[in-house]
């Protein structure tokens, strides 16, 4: 109202008022010291020039007269120390004052000795708030506790209506002029941004002004009907005038993304259109990727200024079988990590993944076990044991290759039954002809196979059978994993193609032409180089026994990598157990504990809580061994009162007696307890089974026929 | 067992307390409830607790901050916090908490030999020790570059900020605790070093407690002490009233109070072998925040880094729950009163309370602008004075004369109550200038 006016307040409870149109040097107006202790907060009354309001430390709130020397009227929170204090801008004689102790108060100037309404907004101090400065009814509150909350105060009880989430304390909360959802907010803490918030939007700031260094200490809109300019304060010593249209707008660089599972897995995402074009690299979902077209549309509101994206929505369907995890449970079951020589080790794990017909996984067992067993062990016995110990190996692969003819059949079968339900005829077509061209190569490698396999092996010059036999064992693997298909068959097509000039061009057409497989490429390349190293490799050993084992890490590392990225992650963690510190110090903390968490994350989801606890205690990682020791707390309701037991002692503090008494022996039970979930009677695992055997009847005697699974 | 021919100890401590007569601590009442609960909990009462019991609000906020601190889940492992609260006892040659703590320690798992010495305990842990060092101490010392050395990426061994800011409470806890254990003269517990003989009882000679040569039950009972309270008490509403002075004047105050010399340089025997091996530069002690002469440190405003504004959200950012904690035992001590003081109910004891806890951090250099310093001077006699410089800079060198000295005619509850406002102002003030530092290094 009066332009050369002005108030501030000191910490030592000091008000003193300013009168910049003074002729004089000393332009100090009006001096009060009547609050004991730092006034935290100063406000004009909108509408009466010569009405100001402060608010303190000592728990008062004091109006004056600036004409007269003294505060007119003083009002007792009745509590701790006042952080704001604001005139409402319509009603002429309501103030609001927010408190220490998370409490706002409403007031009526003209009765100082009680608060007309009271309620607590926030946990911990509220340190601002303010009145909407068009509609009446609403009260904006900022808090120690990270929230911004909207108050509507014309019904009885206030009633919290936004609320939005902050990243840091919030110490000033100002509407923003002509706008009605939008306010600002500046944080004492930390964060030394200014944000503008759009209150139906509560997750992402309408407009951030990032210009300070330090935190902002006040902020206010330059003109009350104006809502372009901001001025705002720091502890960095600057003053800033921001314009709007200079603020960063969160919003623009932000992927709006919707992802939801349905009841039975199916999966479904939304996201911007622009996203899905741009990103050719995708991975095709065998399962069907689905793309609805997006039906919903909510009406543009002329007065939300947020960008409207269209969205495409694809849903991911299940398919069960396709989607068994049977191997993996299996497997996470079977597995011994530890307790055992390396050797044994590898041998059983081989094993197991031998029986589970995923022969790529036995031979990286296999090879592991090679590589990594002591040199000297391998280089001591007889040539002859030697030879023979390496024939194994490449017998084995003989053989799964026979099986992998006919899982091959198998496979194609399955293929094909899935492709008429999801893909379409073009994909079908070339998944045919790369089996039957997969088929010849094959047969032929077996017979070399099972003629001279090993041979071969011994001479080591067998690089090119090599590949092909690798790269069989792929498909065969693929055949468990249907998802994995695709991209590797394609990869073996276009291999074949290369070696056999006389491959037919328009497949390769075709195959080009198929956007899946171009995405998949990269990764699959990758793929045979690190397996025909490490086959040569292993042959190593044999001429220069004295190679040290450190020699493979760079292999075993990629291996592992593979692995992971495959989504074989199980097999990646295996490994690093079973290999300890022979491959630890290899891969980066940082990598190892991904797959930690990643391994432990799915059998948990298997319910393999027995495996899962067993990884996390073998595990070298500090980050993940720790995780044995959190949420070790049990919460126990009293067996009698059925209260919750608050102390940690046997006894229930509530009705004095010990809880959970066995109801064999009736003394307490301190280890496992088991209980009947009809009668909830129990007692101690041994003793119940005990009874058990004699009776059918719950021993505690209330007739019921207990039931135990 | 003696039959057998087994030599068995025999407790040397006739109570929980030196100071305090066993009597006046173990009274029915509200405070047997949380005593058979922290029993329960803990599996048996020790002297700390009993004594703690004379304010069971107060009590049971204590113990669930050290339930978080030591036992729920945290960034630091478990024995690793007994080794760091070990570390600060040690500062203070507090026996009685380094057995505490060792016997914690080791039952989590830790290894016998770093109790032993520092040099086996790892690089990361010993790296506090400027910081404990200078928390314990001289707590302005404390500077972003402290706290930069420790976790920038640079720095090896690293520390992330959840774990120092662990840390930094757990000693800052513990030292504080220190103050409280020596104040109230608790006494070792039985099975410590020094608590137990095997020493058959002889009579006519008194059990002596390592604190104390002084006369246990010889309080003298001056016939000049009720008008002592009372002078007390008119000065407390006296002061209620008083005019407004100047700005500078209460800058002068303040200065006065932080300089005036109050002599506690009592230089008792050397601490334990157990506790010294534990200690880096065992000379490194309390010295005034602003000797006479020399250039000052910056003062800390209350005002630019409070507890409530700054400190709580820092600390809740980093350790989310300790906060509340910490926040809510600060609460609890401030609001903590029972209307009475020595002879009279009904007293607003507000003043003094505000009194003691503002001098105390104006030991440590934080002056809050709306305080007038006056009233430390009216309110706190010398004596007062004398243990709480005692208790709060050279917690070891509290005696029995010292602690008797105060307040004569007042309860022991009272003192102990005393002891407690000590120990959480110094706590503030001590995490109020390590937060600072760590807000200035995350800016």
């Amino acid at each position: 109202m009066e332009e050369n006016l002005l108030a501030t307040a000191a910490t030592n409870g000091a008000v003193v008022t300013w009168n910049l149109g003074k002729p004089s040097r000393n332009k100090q107006d009006q001096l009060y010291t009547e609050h004991k202790r730092t006034v935290n907060k100063v406000c004009f009354h909108p509408t009466e020039v010569y009405m100001l309001l402060s608010g303190s430390q000592d728990g008062f709130m004091k109006c004056f007269d600036l004409r007269k020397k003294e505060s007119v009227s003083t009002f007792s929170g009745q509590s701790e120390s006042v952080r704001d204090v604001q005139f409402s801008v319509k009603d002429y004689f309501t103030f609001a004052a927010s408190f220490e102790n998370g409490n706002v108060q409403l007031w009526d100037i003209r009765r100082p000795d009680r608060f007309e309404r009271m309620f607590t907004a926030h946990t911990g101090p509220v340190f601002c708030c303010d009145w909407h400065p068009d509609d009446r009814g609403w009260l904006a509150t900022g808090g120690r506790d990270k929230m911004v909350k909207v108050w509507d105060m014309t019904t009885n009880r206030a009633k919290e209506i936004y609320c939005v989430q902050t990243i840091a304390s919030v110490a000033r909360v100002k509407w923003r002029p002509e706008r009605k959802f939008h306010l600002a907010t500046c944080s004492m803490m930390v964060d030394h941004n200014i944000y503008v918030w759009d209150i139906r939007r509560p997750f992402i700031p309408f407009a951030t002004f990032e210009e300070h260094k330090d935190v902002t200490t006040g902020i206010v809109w330059r003109h009350q009907h104006d809502p372009h300019f901001l001025l705002s304060g720091s502890k960095d010593s600057t003053l800033y005038q921001h314009m709007f249209k200079d603020a960063t707008r969160p919003v623009d660089k932000a992927n709006p993304e919707g992802l939801c599972f349905g009841l039975m897995g199916d999966l479904a995402f939304a996201v911007n259109d622009s996203l899905i074009s741009s990103d050719t690299t995708r991975k095709p979902y065998p399962g069907g990727d689905r793309r609805y077209p997006f039906f919903s549309f909510k009406k543009a509101n002329p007065t939300e200024q947020f960008a409207h994206v269209s969205s495409a929505l694809s849903v991911f369907e299940t398919i069960l079988d396709s989607h068994r995890m049977d191997w993996f449970v299996k497997t996470a079951q079977l597995y011994l990590l530890s307790g055992k020589p390396f050797v044994e080790l590898c041998d059983h794990n081989a094993k197991v993944a031998q029986e589970l017909k995923r022969p790529q996984v036995s031979t990286t067992w296999t090879m592991l076990r090679i590589m990594f067993s002591d040199p000297a062990n391998l280089a001591a016995p007889t040539p002859n044991h030697n030879l023979s110990k390496l024939g194994s190996l490449p017998l084995m692969n003989s053989f799964s290759m026979k099986e992998m003819a006919s899982g091959m059949g198998a496979e194609s079968r399955l293929e094909r039954s899935k492709g008429e339900s999801r893909q379409d005829n073009i994909h079908l077509d070339w998944l045919d002809h790369s089996h039957r061209f997969l088929f010849n190569p094959m047969s032929e490698n077996e017979e070399t196979e099972g003629s001279e396999g090993p041979a071969e092996y011994m001479f080591g010059d067998a690089e090119l059978d090599d590949d092909e036999l690798y790269s069989m064992d792929h498909d065969n693997q693929a055949a468990e994993e249907p998802e994995y298909t695709l991209p590797q068959e394609a990869f073996q097509l276009r291999h074949e193609i290369m070696d056999n000039p006389s491959a037919p061009e328009p497949l390769q057409q075709d195959k080009a032409d198929s956007p899946h497989v171009s995405g998949n490429e990269a990764e699959v390349t990758c793929l045979t180089p690190i397996e025909s190293f490490s086959l040569i490799s292993i042959s190593q050993p044999l001429f220069s026994p004295h190679l040290s084992a450190s020699f493979f890490s760079p292999i075993v590392r990629e291996m592992l990598s593979y692995y992971a990225e495959q989504g074989d992650v199980q097999m990646a963690v295996s490994v690093l157990i079973v290999l300890g510190e022979k491959i630890r110090k290899e891969i980066d903390e940082l990598t190892q504990e991904h797959w930690y968490m990643s391994y432990i994350d799915l059998l948990q989801r298997f319910e393999l809580w027995n495996v899962s606890n067993e990884v996390i205690k073998l595990s070298t990682c500090n980050a993940i061994t720790c995780l044995n020791q959190t949420s070790t707390t049990l919460h126990i309701n009293c067996s009698n009162c059925k209260r919750p037991m608050s102390n940690k002692g046997w006894i229930c503090d509530r009705c004095r007696q010990c809880a959970s008494v066995c109801a064999v022996c009736h003394h307490v039970v301190k280890g496992l307890f088991v209980w009947c979930q009809g009668c909830s009677h129990g007692g101690h695992l041994e003793h119940i089974m005990n009874w058990l055997k004699s009776s059918a009847y719950c021993p505690a005697g209330c007739g019921h026929l207990c039931e135990y699974t | 067992m003696s039959e057998e021919g087994i030599n068995v100890p025999r407790a040397l401590a006739s109570g929980p307390s030196a100071f305090i007569p066993a009597k006046e601590l173990l009274i029915d009442g509200p405070n047997q409830d949380i005593l058979i609960e922290s029993f329960l909990s803990l599996g048996r009462v020790d002297h700390l607790t009993m004594v703690m019991a004379l304010h069971p609000a107060y009590l049971s906020c204590y113990q669930r901050t050290q339930h978080a601190l030591l036992e729920l889940d945290g960034p630091l492992p478990c024995h690793w916090r007994h080794y760091i609260a070990i570390l600060a006892a040690a500062r203070h040659h507090c026996a009685y908490l380094v057995h505490q703590h060792s016997a914690g320690f080791l039952e989590a798992g830790g290894e016998e030999g770093w109790l032993c010495s520092l040099r086996h305990a790892p690089t990361k842990l010993r790296s506090l020790q400027t910081l404990n060092k200078l928390l314990a101490h001289r707590p302005w010392l404390i500077t972003q570059q402290h706290i930069q050395e420790l976790v920038s990426p640079g720095a090896e061994p690293r520390w992330s900020l959840a774990e120092l800011i662990h840390a930094v409470i757990l000693m800052a806890h513990t030292h504080s605790l220190c103050s409280f254990v020596w104040g109230c003269g608790l006494n070792p517990e039985p099975d410590h070093v020094g608590g137990y003989t095997f020493q058959p009882s002889s009579p006519g000679h008194l059990p002596r407690s390592p604190h104390s040569p002084a006369h246990e039950d010889g309080r003298p009972e001056l016939v000049d002490g009720e008008v002592e309270v009372e002078l007390l008490m008119k000065r407390m509403v006296e002061l209620q009233q008083q005019q407004e002075c100047t700005q500078e004047e209460m800058v002068t105050r303040f200065e006065r109070e932080r300089s005036e010399s109050i002599p506690t340089a009592l230089v008792r025997g050397a601490p334990p072998g157990l506790v010294l091996c534990l200690v880096e530069e065992p000379e490194f002690r309390y010295e005034d925040f602003a000797p006479r002469g020399e250039q000052s440190p910056h003062i800390m405003r209350a005002q630019d880094y409070s507890w409530e504004d700054h400190g709580f959200s820092l600390v809740n950012r980093l350790l989310p729950d300790m906060g509340q904690l910490l926040d809510e035992k600060f609460q609890v001590v401030s609001g903590l009163t029972y209307h009475r003081m020595a002879m009279h109910e009904d007293v607003d004891t507000c003043t003094l309370r505000k009194a003691l806890w503002n001098y105390i951090h104006c030991l440590y250099g934080i002056r809050y602008d709306d305080y007038d310093y006056g009233g430390v001077n009216v309110l706190l006699e010398r004596s007062l004075k004398v243990f709480v410089k005692t208790m709060a800079c050279h917690p070891e060198q509290t005696t029995a004369r010292i602690y008797h000295a105060f307040w004569r005619h007042f309860r022991h509850s009272e003192k102990v109550h005393a002891n407690l406002i000590v120990m959480e102002a110094r706590l503030q003030a001590a995490l109020l200038y390590t937060l600072r530092a760590i807000t200035y290094y995350m800016r």
